[in-house]
């Protein structure tokens, strides 16, 4: 008699797994098949008001019948703009809700291409496996990265060189760079990070850096830096405030002016990627883009600290 | 004969047997659910653990000393990770034990009842602090205190990486301190489950209060000690945000001073830019964690069996 019941449990127990498989294995698809039936059913009103202009021309009186939702998700980098982006795009269209959320340029990336965001945002410019899965990079602005170390620092600036030779581990002291008797503690960010990626990429250093610390966020590294005497980090030009002085690079300041010049080192795309060109995405998709290339869009992105794109 | 059953207290048969049945159903699917978390858990960890393992080879991941996940020949290497767990959770062990367990003794042996009364609530209150605020207090007091030190002992070091007191001391001082409250907790209780006939048989004898403590009451308490020292194990393997903040999380080998990275704090700092074999291979490190966990639990529950047949 026991021995049955312990086998009907046991079935039992096999029962619910295999149940809790197939649900799991169901809810990733119908997760992917979401975006595809809000495109069609949004692909309705899309067919009465035919050829919604995707340029700043967007008629005003087209804005009421804007209504639904984009998801968007990505990197952290972009927070600041993706929110910003998202509050005066919900203002200028009430009916339409825009949520996005930051997990890190690759989840973005991942979530747009499985389907399950319209809009996936990334700090670093696409690997070519992503862009072979049909996502599309679109450069809305461009970051710039500011060199930053703590405020007792008598360091006003370095060169290119000094710089590249302070993150491979070779210069370990201020003194060497024109400093105080100090030992420098190298700052970073993770491995996969966008403003790593983009830092050593752009100084041609990828994955040869010996950093003392490697934090996981650009707070972190402003954190870690502002209290480490000695200490020189990077971070995404508009977090910059006075807890850290920002160096200036072969003599360039970091400034948006010299960013949009090209005179600064260190600058990155922010993008926002679809999947498939703009033209393919909703109604509400397309308006979003629409909107940041308008006059209004571009105001929200100088304002968040960032330079538009060419 | 039937009408005289049901004027039983117990009600007919058939009710009985129903609400018997279905009270059976209701704790069977219960205790289900528990055994339904670990069997997901451990499919999911190694369904997603092992892709990894044969892409870029277990020696690979498990010997390999260099960790470069975004280079171009990227290099999956976390021996130096997972040695970093084992020092640092050995240390954090060998320093917060003995704490925790003579606090034990103080609280349930020595300790009069007034102090014991006001050492008791700040164990408990040491226990509900998020780990977090751990890991906050160790980045804004500890590692500045760590610096200077560092800066002490390698002065004009021409070799060493400073990292600004970001470094397995840190780790190891904040996860010593995190493990105490389980430790004491548990070894307390063991220390007072203690029958009293022993200790009285014992200081009867003429065995002064510190012999009847080292010699009759921790060895009779040893197999619940035991389990507080596992648990205290678990705690300290298993933390990440505390010791993320203090640790420095570059991948190094464990010295003192070096800025080093435990399994966990790998897998959550890097799994939200991470892609590709990157992500496959930090479910390949929770995968190492999990299977350390369960070799802890393992090993120690056998230990502790071997114990109670010792005493018995």
């Amino acid at each position: 008699m026991k021995n049955r019941t312990m086998k009907t449990l046991a079935l039992i127990g096999a029962a619910i797994l295999t149940v809790g498989a197939l649900t799991a294995c169901g809810s990733q698809t119908v997760e992917s098949t979401v975006p595809e039936t809000d495109v069609q059913t949004e692909a309705a009103p899309a067919e009465e008001t035919q050829a919604a202009p995707a340029d700043e021309a967007a008629p005003a009186e087209e804005t009421e019948d804007l209504s639904g939702t984009i998801s968007m998700s990505g990197s952290t980098s972009m927070e600041k703009l993706a929110n910003a982006v998202a509050e005066s795009f919900m203002a200028k269209y009430p009916g339409v809700t825009v949520t996005p959320e930051f997990t890190g340029s690759s989840a973005g990336i991942e979530a747009v291409t499985a389907g399950s965001v319209d809009i996936g945002n990334s700090s670093r410019a696409l690997k070519d496996s992503e862009k072979e899965a049909g996502v599309v990079e679109n450069i809305v602005a461009i970051d710039g990265i500011a060199v930053v170390v703590d405020p007792a620092n008598t360091v006003a600036g370095l060169t290119k060189d000094q710089l590249i030779s302070i993150y491979k581990g070779e210069t370990r002291n201020w003194s060497e760079v024109g400093g105080a008797n100090a030992p420098i503690v190298v700052v970073g960010r993770e491995a996969g990070s966008g403003t790593r990626g983009a830092f050593e990429e752009l100084l041609e250093i990828e994955d040869a850096c010996a950093y003392a610390s490697e934090l996981d966020s650009t707070g972190a590294v402003m954190a870690k830096v502002a209290s480490t005497p000695g200490a020189i980090g990077y971070v995404s030009l508009d977090v910059l405030d006075d807890t850290v002085i920002a160096l200036s690079l072969d003599d360039v300041a970091a400034t948006p002016e010299n960013i949009k010049a090209g005179s600064y080192l260190l600058s990155r795309p922010f993008v926002m990627a679809t999947k498939g060109e703009i033209s393919e995405q909703n109604d509400l998709v397309q308006a979003l883009f629409g909107f940041l290339a308008s006059d209004e869009g571009k105001e929200v992105i100088t304002g968040a600290g960032l330079i538009l794109p060419d | 004969m039937s009408n005289q059953k049901s004027f039983t207290i117990i009600g007919n048969n058939a009710n009985k047997s129903r609400v018997e049945k279905t009270a059976q159903i209701i704790f069977t699917i219960c205790a289900f659910m528990a055994v339904l978390a670990v069997v997901s858990i451990t499919a999911y960890m190694i369904f997603n653990g092992t892709p990894a393992l044969f892409k870029v080879g277990l020696t690979n991941i498990l010997f390999g000393t260099v960790w470069k996940p975004t280079a171009a020949e990227a290099s999956f290497g976390i021996l130096y990770i997972i040695l970093t767990s084992i020092v640092g959770t050995a240390l954090a062990v060998f320093i917060g034990v003995p704490i925790g367990v003579f606090t034990s003794i103080f609280l349930a042996e020595i300790a009069p009842k007034k102090l014991a009364a006001l050492v008791k609530p700040a164990v408990e209150l040491l226990a509900g602090i998020p780990s977090v605020i751990y890991g906050l207090l160790g980045l804004m007091i500890l590692n500045p205190i760590m610096y200077k030190l560092e800066l002490k002992i390698f002065e004009g070091s021409d070799t060493h990486q400073f990292t600004g007191g970001a470094n397995l001391v840190s780790a190891v001082i904040v996860l010593a301190i995190m493990i105490l409250p389980t430790v004491i907790n548990i070894s307390e209780s063991a220390i007072k489950s203690v029958p009293d006939y022993l200790k009285a048989a014992s200081l009867a004898v003429g065995a002064s209060q510190i012999q009847t403590i080292f010699k009759v009451i921790l060895p009779a308490a040893k197999s619940g000690i035991i389990t507080a020292i596992v648990l205290g194990v678990g705690r300290a393997i298993g933390e990440a945000m505390a010791i993320s903040l203090v640790s420095g999380s570059s991948v190094n080998i464990p010295l003192p001073f070096n800025s080093v990275r435990f399994l966990t704090t790998a897998i959550v700092s890097e799994m939200g830019y991470a892609a590709d074999v990157h992500r496959q291979v930090l479910f390949t490190i929770g995968l190492v964690l999990f299977v350390f966990i369960m070799l802890i639990n393992v090993t120690l529950t056998r230990i502790l069996k071997k114990g109670e047949k010792n005493n018995e």
